[in-house]
């Protein structure tokens, strides 16, 4: 501790360690997926419970989930468009919803009380290797959704409205999923570590306002996640004429 | 000892790509078909059958108020006749009432001079008759006088 620069305690974060699995020739983060898992499975339990038995009526869960569908819904609409938001709803959704559980998992579930050999749990977000992924895949849908529904048409958007924005839609390829990536990853560490960092400092009331803001900021990087990939996936399947 | 490994630690580190990065793009696109089938499909099915089911019922009550005003404004269009004709009859009655009425009145008023002027027309002539019988009787009596004063002489 006394060798760091600063006698910070950062040691108590554990910033950068990793409980890491072995597969074969593979290193996976282990508290990544461990905590993916439960926030999964509890999603899924809220599905299955939701929809066990659903009603013209609805009742309970099932006006929880239908309330999502439409925020969903309305969200995947009003990006793609009427045409094809149907073919692209659910992975919209899934991105939301997945990050939405992750990130308020992540704030909510008080993981420091279970102690790992290595590394901590928290939310799967504040990996970078779960932003990637998900950025990455945002990267490949919007490739398939124009290519699938103009074919090489869609090569069009490069030079629309000129070919001078050639360099700069080629550019946009690697700066969309760049800044998907490392907007939510950012945030969500850094609200884990000012979270931490406060708890730390001042144990009581101070940290009680930031992880409110926490939460916050955790439902719209759910949110503009979502809506950029779905922004980008409008974009690929526009018509231009 | 804890340290904080930031940038390319060799082990660790806040930007440590490894197999995490595939499998979780994995997990999620196993997701997204997971929750296609317990979730969107499903919810999606009920809410697009409750929004038919609001707009087909929608639908009928907006024909069937379309109907009742319909019917309405029919009803009120033979209302206003029904009044129209009942105006009209009480007012041919009451014009068929003075007709009466006038006739009557003419009918009794020509009797009445009628028998006025029948009555006068007697009375002339039987003034008429006892003035000539006076007349001829005053003549009777004259000659008889005449005749008399001749004869005593």
């Amino acid at each position: 501790m006394g060798s760091l620069p600063f006698v910070f305690p950062f040691a108590e974060l554990e910033v950068g360690q990793h409980l890491y699995w072995q597969i074969g020739n593979f290193r996976i983060h282990g508290q990544v997926f461990m905590t993916s898992w439960l926030l999964i499975g509890a999603l899924l339990a809220l599905v299955v419970i939701g929809t066990k038995k659903m009603e013209r009526d609805p009742k309970g869960v099932q006006n929880l989930l239908e309330f999502l569908w439409d925020y969903i819904r309305d969200l995947a609409r009003t990006q793609i468009g009427e045409k094809v938001y149907r073919d692209w709803m659910p992975f919209i959704g899934t991105l939301f919803l997945f990050i939405f559980v992750s990130n308020w998992g992540g704030a909510l579930v008080p993981w420091k009380l279970i102690e790992l050999p290595s590394g901590e749990l928290g939310a799967p977000t504040a990996d970078i290797n779960t932003t990637v992924a998900l950025a990455l895949l945002v990267s490949l849908s919007y490739f398939y959704a124009g290519l699938s529904n103009k074919g090489l048409r869609y090569f069009e958007y490069y030079v629309h409205p000129t070919p001078i924005m050639l360099p700069f839609k080629i550019v946009e390829d690697f700066t969309k999923p760049l800044s998907l990536s490392f907007r939510l990853f950012g945030n969500i560490l850094a609200d884990e570590l000012v979270v931490a960092v406060l708890v730390f400092l001042v144990p009581l009331v101070l940290p009680v306002p930031v992880m409110f803001l926490g939460l916050f900021t955790s439902a719209i990087q759910a949110l503009i996640f979502a809506t950029l990939a779905a922004y980008y996936i409008g974009e690929a399947v526009e018509e231009h004429h | 000892m804890p340290t904080l490994f930031l940038f390319g630690a060799s082990e660790g580190g806040l930007f440590d790509f490894d197999a995490t990065l595939p499998l979780m793009a994995v997990q999620v696109v196993l997701l997204t078909f997971i929750l296609n089938a317990l979730f969107f499909k499903p919810v999606g099915r009920v809410v697009e059958e409750r929004e038919d089911y609001v707009n087909t019922s929608r639908a009928e009550a907006k024909k069937k108020i379309a109907e009742v005003e319909l019917l309405e404004t029919e009803l009120k269009e033979q209302l206003k006749e029904a009044r129209l004709s009942a105006q009209k009859v009480i007012l041919e009655a009451e014009q068929d009432s003075d007709n009466l009425y006038k006739e009557a009145l003419a009918l009794a008023t020509a009797e009445a001079n009628s028998s006025r002027e029948k009555a006068r027309l007697e009375i002339d002539s039987q003034r008429d008759d006892a003035l000539n019988q006076l007349k001829s009787e005053a003549d009777n009596l004259g000659n008889l006088i005449v005749e008399r004063l001749l004869a005593k002489k």
